[in-house]
């Protein structure tokens, strides 16, 4: 049977175990309709023409799963922010680890989807803001249908968050081939400050295709910095759709670095929905062997006044691909509008492939608009330089490959993050150049 | 300590180096001056090893051995040294942890151990103050935001840490202002002695007023055409390079 017939008949089965009262059915239903019509995206779509998903959907994945697979702390320690005090919400195999877990309910929620679609206290949240700004494309369709677990973050107004929040998904191989599809909702009030680290680490050989999907609503002059770290192996393929709303004066940021997995596509939209807002988007990208990472973007300005910034760093190597689509939209009535896109890249092989596409379109008329990107080689002379020093090919190869994406890394405000992102990244150059980088 | 025989070197098919012999011993400072365009960087950089040049005939002989199938970090750990006319910038890798990379790079090169973190504290806050260099600059990123003075500074401190037998100077001047050449200079000269040896390649003879050298040679269309004393420098910042144009191509 094919994965599609697969999902929409396994939805079914799946409705009879959910709670047919819960204020989502309707829209899991609907959704599982629109998936049927439009089936899992191809290249003959604009939006997907570099990006084969084929190779990934040959699978025959278990959709629903079994058990959970105890996991000791100290095996997987290495793959979490461990070194500061963190709120942890923890899956494996796409089941809540409440052992790995720290959660809260003390003046905000830090807990789990499953509980926020279950229990009355959460419904007016639910009814407000579930699914109200993901789109209505077939994956977002697909993970909407079958939503059910996943991270649930309710930050009430006024609240400075000092602990880093980690989002955690493990899976261990107890299915052949799994499918997750995890579920994030996170609203944050009025002048409130959060930090979330999201990370997908498979622990098997078996394939894992994770289809995600997260909502970030940022509230009036709310604060919002969101990490994704996308190390995963050679045999787990990640589609990442988020989605974010922002009000009047927030500051969200979503910095995604994307050194590893077999495929990894990541869907990200921004949209501003009031005065004065300030988006971040930044990314570093090194990749090799035979990995794809597609960043596909949208930033759209809909009031005056706002800012966006992108910033796509990406270094492949091998028979790497790499590809930038940022879409910029520029409302009529979104003047004065500041938006800046950038997206430079490294290719270290001969044979390894980027492909980078701007879209920006305006109907404004009173607005800084900037985009630019570069393909390119590491530069000769740059080399040389470093080389009459004494270091050597490849030390030098690595300190500009460094240098290259350093300017990404500068606006990581968790320190202990940074710090494990530069030894990710020294471990993937492959060389230990003397220092803590 | 370098013996330069009969060198010639092009660039994509273009001959730059038509044979050039140079022979220089420790202890000794050797200016190559010239007009623009006469190959006077294109012999620092294909001495330092820079790969884009093909040395099609001659030799370069670092103590006795050929260095022409040596990569430019090999050279450099046998003691070759050039600073750059234009440094390159490497943001977020700061001075002092660009210079423990180096100076452990040719340490382990030449079968040390890296040097305890203790040492290398000491000889960078020696060689820092040697150059008038301040401290807050030494955790900045590499070159990034320095000005042309300020790179030029930190090349020479560069050149003080890693101790060379052998420095070329690439247009150190181009760029400074009074102040800061005198500074570049005094630096140069506390690192001269008995054995090592440097090469100021310059256009103006400014330069060698603080640095004084052994020997100035003439560099035109790839060929040392006369070489002299300190006093040639004079004779050329009094009377240009045309003069020595017309004693060629008579």
């Amino acid at each position: 049977m094919e994965l599609k017939e697969k999902l929409v008949t396994s939805f079914l089965a799946f409705e009879n175990s959910v709670d047919i009262d819960s204020p989502v059915h309707d829209i899991r239903s609907e959704a599982i309709k629109g998936f049927e019509e439009k089936g899992f995206p191809s290249k003959k779509e604009e939006a997907w023409k570099y990006t084969s998903l084929n190779s990934i959907l040959k699978h025959d994945y278990s959709v629903f799963p079994k058990q959970e697979n105890a996991i000791e702390y100290r095996e997987i320690k290495k793959y979490f922010l461990h070194d500061i005090d963190t709120y942890k919400i923890v899956f494996i195999d796409g089941k809540y680890s409440s052992h790995l877990s720290q959660t809260t309910h003390d003046g905000m929620d830090v807990c789990l989807m499953s509980a926020a679609l279950s229990k009355p206290k959460y419904r007016l949240i639910i009814e407000n803001y579930f699914n109200k700004v993901a789109t209505d494309d077939s994956l977002t369709n697909l993970n909407t249908a079958f939503s059910s677990e996943g991270a649930y973050i309710h930050i009430p107004k006024n609240k400075l968050v000092e602990k880093p929040i980690q989002v955690i998904h493990f899976s261990t191989g107890n299915e052949s081939a799994l499918m997750l599809q995890p579920r994030n909702l996170i609203v944050v009030d009025e002048n409130s400050h959060v930090q979330i680290i999201e990370r997908h680490q498979s622990l098997t050989e078996n394939p894992v295709l994770t289809n995600s999907v997260t909502e970030i609503f940022a509230n009036k002059r709310a604060i919002v910095d969101y990490y994704k770290v996308q190390n995963d192996n050679e045999f787990a393929s990640l589609v990442d759709n988020t989605f974010i709303n922002q009000k009047q004066e927030s500051h969200v940021s979503v910095h995604t670095f994307s050194f590893g997995g077999k495929l990894t596509r990541n869907n990200l939209n921004f949209f501003q929905n009031g005065e004065r807002i300030d988006s971040t988007l930044k990314g570093i990208t090194i990749i090799e062997d035979k990995q794809h990472v597609d960043h596909n973007t949208l930033v759209h300005h809909i009031e005056p006044n706002c800012e966006s910034h992108q910033d796509y760093k990406g270094i492949f190597d091998d028979r790497s691909t790499g590809v930038f689509n940022g879409k910029v939209i520029v409302e009529k009535n979104a003047q004065k509008t500041n938006a800046f896109q950038a997206n430079n890249n490294i290719l270290v092989s001969d044979k390894s492939t980027i492909n980078t596409k701007p879209q920006l379109e305006i109907f404004a008329d009173d607005v800084k608009c900037s985009h630019g990107c570069t393909i390119g080689q590491l530069d000769e002379s740059a080399l040389f330089y470093l080389r009459t020093r004494g270091i050597p090919e490849k030390e030098a190869k690595a300190l500009l490959m460094y240098a290259f994406a350093n300017n990404v890394l500068e606006s990581v405000k968790i320190p202990e993050l940074k710090a494990r992102i530069n030894k990710l990244i020294a471990n993937k150059i492959g060389v230990n150049i003397g220092f803590e980088l | 300590m370098l013996e330069i025989k009969n060198l010639q070197a092009c660039v994509e098919d273009k001959n730059i180096l038509r044979g050039i012999d140079l022979q220089v011993n420790p202890g000794e400072v050797h200016a190559i001056m010239g007009p623009n365009g006469s190959g006077k960087s294109t012999l620092a950089s294909v001495i330092a090893g820079k790969e884009e040049y093909e040395v099609t005939a001659g030799s370069i002989l670092l103590d006795g051995v050929d260095i022409e199938e040596l990569s430019a970090d090999e050279r450099a750990h046998k003691g070759i040294f050039m600073s750059f006319q234009y440094p390159v910038e490497i943001p977020g890798v700061t001075v002092t942890n660009f210079m423990k990379t180096a100076i452990n790079a040719t340490r382990k090169a030449n079968g040390l151990e890296d040097m305890p973190a203790k040492d290398m504290l000491k000889m960078i806050r020696e060689k820092s103050e040697m150059l008038e260099i301040d401290r807050k600059f030494l955790s900045r990123s590499l070159n990034v935001g320095f000005s042309g003075g300020e790179k030029k500074r930190n090349e020479i401190f560069q050149l003080a840490m890693l101790e060379p037998k052998l420095a070329i100077l690439d247009e150190t001047d181009s760029g400074l202002d009074i102040d800061a050449l005198r500074i570049v200079a005094n630096g140069v000269n506390k690192l001269r002695s008995k054995d090592n040896a440097i090469i100021v390649i310059t256009h103006y003879q400014r330069l060698l007023d603080y640095i004084i050298p052994d020997f100035v040679h003439v560099l035109y269309e790839g060929r040392i055409v006369k070489s002299g004393g300190k006093e040639l420098a004079h004779e050329l910042e009094e009377k240009g390079y045309d003069w020595i144009k017309e004693e060629v191509n008579a």
